[in-house]
């Protein structure tokens, strides 16, 4: 009798209850409950998550979710940022597109990161989906203003346009003009990616102007200062605000009302831009500091005291993305004043420079750990670093959930004992026990991987780069870090063993990346031989791997999980196994 | 420490895995590059050209292996794909810009957009990474293999002044290398010194040499303009 009202409910009932659970987590365990919960669940699951486009293909998602409202795909691997991918590597949206057309004529969301976007796919998302709204391309490539026009034009209820950090080809600076004067829906426009000439300005005001809930605008380099304030009094309501350019010639009249549109935006939160920034107009800003909450001015060549300043006036300021020029000083002035701080970004301010020409060392970073108790989220460049120092560090911020260090010259020893700094980075993983992201650098051995392997039971994403001694080192971080989905490796001599005594690791993981390192390509053919499941692609771009023996080692390696087996849009660089267990590309 | 990969499941690589050494430049080992097809033999008449070339060759391909042990004085060397890891437009944007001090260091990164006639896709290249024609001509043939480059003077500069030769190069099927300049103007590469030719390309385009052709007369006009 009990057991009988367990399964009384009607669909319509358990569709409403698994309405309520919105992450995609939660949403897989239900969906392995029992098969009529799976097939409940996934008629109504309205967002799906694609952490890599090629783990699967547009038709078995399509047949599993055939009511998507909402996707996020993603495309290359995370070391393309650092031209380490070659171009024409892959991430083709389009294939997805065309085949969503079809499919989810709703489809309201698209949002993609690292992918390959054509004028011709962002022409067939205005045409093919009625009720689009959000469009979010992340460092995406690919597409020109051409295609934005489409998107203006035809997306009648667009909420959302966020480029960023994606690379436009600039074709023409009036496709703003293409979104309609009917177009009023507009909640977020983020455009600071375009270059210099691609935006008209009177456009944008009548666009601003007409849209009252409008809540976030970034704006690109091409608009200057004097035009901030006419744009700021069309919304006051603003709560995020990238500026364009920071600079024009300092005038009285322009920097007064400058200062009085931002006193207007009660609700601004969030700053970013200030390209070119030019210092005599940043009291413009006082008014908004004390609201602040996020502030990026890792674009603005300002010095002390002139950061010193800004921040200092921010005390609820909980992430700052700002440039080396803040110093030990600047950081230890925000480690006072910002007491709520969760996230720290310092840029190098330059990268290629031998000498540091900026006081920035490791006592800034242990400042703020010692005065910023929420601290969670750290990227760091700098070019000295101490065990010490990264052990303090990890004794103040058990909290860090992200901790990325790049010491800018590589294999940089402790300057103090000229020891490994494995010492220093066993402490970050021994007492962040919620450490999910990781970036290692300095001089490292094998041992530094072992207090990984030990400890770091919750990373799931690791860079390393001119580290270690021995497959060992890798060893221990493909079998003790146990959440591990994302390994990417530059530069070291991890080879074979290694890889091979832990293959079956890989089908746990999203990807793995390696390049410069010592895996020959018959490993890479074993792996791809005997792991079905994996796609392993070798990229070499100067000849065929296989017109080498096969014990020597690979350019680059790029192995990741798949259920819909190797990809059929490889350019000739790269290799991977097929069905027939040859090599091809 | 050897015996944990002994007892782990193992895939058995034939012939035994070589991986523990640490091999310093991993990318070049046993690397022949498609020199077949590829003739990148420039015309060595003087001994000073071969000098010359030599150096630039050594200073800029190799990646020098960085001294832990002077930490305080690292040695300057070349720099390496990807590191530190930077984004390109924060590199570029950081090259742009204008204050005093820093206008030596300040374009240290030139990131152009490469297109081939007949490819599927763009590169881009970054021209702070060559010291030379040559290099840079290396550089393009590797990237689109099936790319013929043409001979060039002995210089690495093709010889504005030899019309008849200038004129058998774009007669003939072979890729010519093109650029855009700060003007806008599209030149055949070549036509100037190289870091003007750094300084004022914004992009490359590779094209067959009938094509150029068009290109040649004013390519030639603006050589001589500053002949």
């Amino acid at each position: 009798m009990r057991k009988k009202i367990m399964y009384s409910f009607p669909d319509e009932v358990l569709e409403h209850v698994f309405s309520f659970i919105q992450s995609d987590k939660d949403r897989n365990a239900v969906s392995v409950v029992c098969k009529s919960w799976c097939e409940i669940e996934r008629w109504c699951r309205r967002k799906v998550f694609i952490g890599n486009c090629y783990a699967v293909s547009p038709r078995m998602v399509i047949k599993r979710f055939p009511e998507v409202r909402s996707i996020e795909l993603k495309g290359k691997p995370h070391f393309a940022d650092f031209n380490l991918v070659p171009d024409g590597w892959g991430g083709y949206v389009l294939p997805w597109i065309v085949e969503m057309a079809g499919a989810y004529p709703w489809l309201e969301e698209i949002r993609l990161k690292r992918m390959v976007v054509t004028d011709e796919s962002l022409e067939l998302i205005a045409k093919s989906f009625k009720n689009f709204k959000v469009l979010v391309l992340f460092s995406c490539e690919g597409f020109s203003t051409d295609g934005l026009a489409a998107i203006a034009a035809g997306c009648k209820n667009l909420r959302e346009l966020d480029l960023r950090e994606s690379e436009v080809d600039d074709l023409s600076g009036h496709w703003l003009r293409h979104f309609p004067e009917t177009c009023t829906s507009l909640l977020s426009l983020n455009i600071s990616c375009l270059g210099s000439d691609e935006v008209s300005v009177s456009a944008l005001e009548r666009l601003v102007g007409r849209c009252p809930n409008l809540k976030s605008l970034r704006l690109n380099r091409g608009v200057t200062v004097d035009k901030i304030a006419n744009i700021l009094h069309r919304a006051p309501q603003l709560v995020d605000f990238g500026t364009g350019s920071y600079s024009a010639e300092l005038r009285p009249d322009v920097l007064l009302n400058l200062a009085g549109a931002f006193s207007c935006c009660k609700e601004l939160k969030s700053l970013s831009g200030f390209w070119d920034v030019v210092p005599a107009y940043l009291p413009a800003l006082y008014s908004v500091c004390s609201r602040l909450t996020s502030l990026n001015l890792s674009y603005a060549t300002i010095q002390n005291p002139e950061i010193i300043k800004l921040v200092s006036n921010c005390p609820n300021l909980q992430r700052l993305l700002v440039l080396d020029y803040i110093e030990d000083s600047g950081l230890e002035a925000l480690a006072s004043s910002c007491k709520d701080l969760q996230e720290l970004r310092v840029f190098p301010s330059d990268p290629f420079g031998a000498e540091p020409h900026v006081s920035l060392t490791e006592q800034g970073l242990v400042a703020v750990s010692l005065g910023c108790p929420k601290l969670q989220s750290v990227l760091y460049f700098c070019r000295r670093m101490t065990n010490a120092a990264l052990v303090t560090i990890a004794q103040n911020s058990p909290n860090f959930t992200r901790f990325r260090l790049c010491i800018i010259e590589p294999k940089t020893a402790d300057y103090l004992t000229l020891e490994p700094l494995d010492v220093g980075f066993g402490a970050i993983v021994e007492h962040c026990k919620d450490l999910r992201r990781l970036s290692l650098s300095g001089l490292l051995t094998d041992r530094v991987f072992e207090y990984i392997g030990t400890y770091a039971k919750k990373l799931e994403m690791l860079s390393v780069a001119f580290a270690g001694d021995s497959d060992l080192g890798l060893h221990h971080v493909l079998s003790g870090c146990e959440s591990l989905r994302k390994l990417e490796i530059r530069d070291c001599p991890f080879g074979d063993k290694a890889l091979l005594a832990n293959a079956a690791k890989l089908e746990t993981m999203r990807s793995l990346w390696m390049s410069s390192c010592t895996v020959s390509f018959g490993a890479c053919k074993l792996i791809g031989l005997k792991m079905p499941r994996l796609n392993v692609e070798v990229i070499d771009e100067t000849e065929p791997p296989d017109s080498r023996p096969e014990s020597c080692p690979v350019e680059k390696l790029y192995i990741y999980r798949s259920v819909s087996g190797p990809r059929f849009d490889m350019p000739p660089f790269v290799w991977t196994m097929d069905e027939e267990r040859k090599v091809m590309h | 420490m050897a015996n944990m990969l002994g007892t782990e499941l193992c895939l058995g690589l034939p012939g035994g895995g070589g991986g523990n050494e640490v091999d310093s430049s991993p990318r070049t080992t046993g690397k022949r590059g498609f020199s077949d097809t590829v003739d990148l033999k420039l015309n060595l008449r003087a001994k000073e050209t071969d000098m010359d070339l030599n150096k630039n060759l050594d200073n800029g391909s190799e990646e020098k292996p960085v001294s832990a042990k002077d930490p305080a004085k690292p040695p300057a060397k070349a720099q390496m794909v990807g590191w530190p890891p930077v984004r390109s437009y924060r590199k570029n944007f950081m090259a742009n810009k204008s204050t005093g001090e820093e206008s030596e260091k300040a374009s240290s990164v030139a990131f152009v957009k490469v297109s081939m006639d007949g490819a599927p896709y763009l590169r881009k290249v970054d021209l702070k990474m060559y010291k030379s024609y040559q290099e840079l001509s290396d550089a393009l043939a590797k990237m689109f293999s099936s790319f013929t480059m043409s001979n060039y003077g002995s210089q690495g500069m093709i010889d504005f002044m030899n019309e008849s030769k200038l004129m058998d190069l774009l007669n003939s099927s072979d890729y010519v290398p093109s650029y855009e300049d700060k003007d806008g103007d599209w030149m055949l590469v070549g036509d100037v010194p190289w870091q003007m030719f750094v300084d004022s390309c914004k992009r490359l385009r590779i094209m067959k040499g009938l094509e150029a052709i068009g290109l040649a007369p004013r390519a030639m006009e603006k050589c001589k303009s500053r002949a």
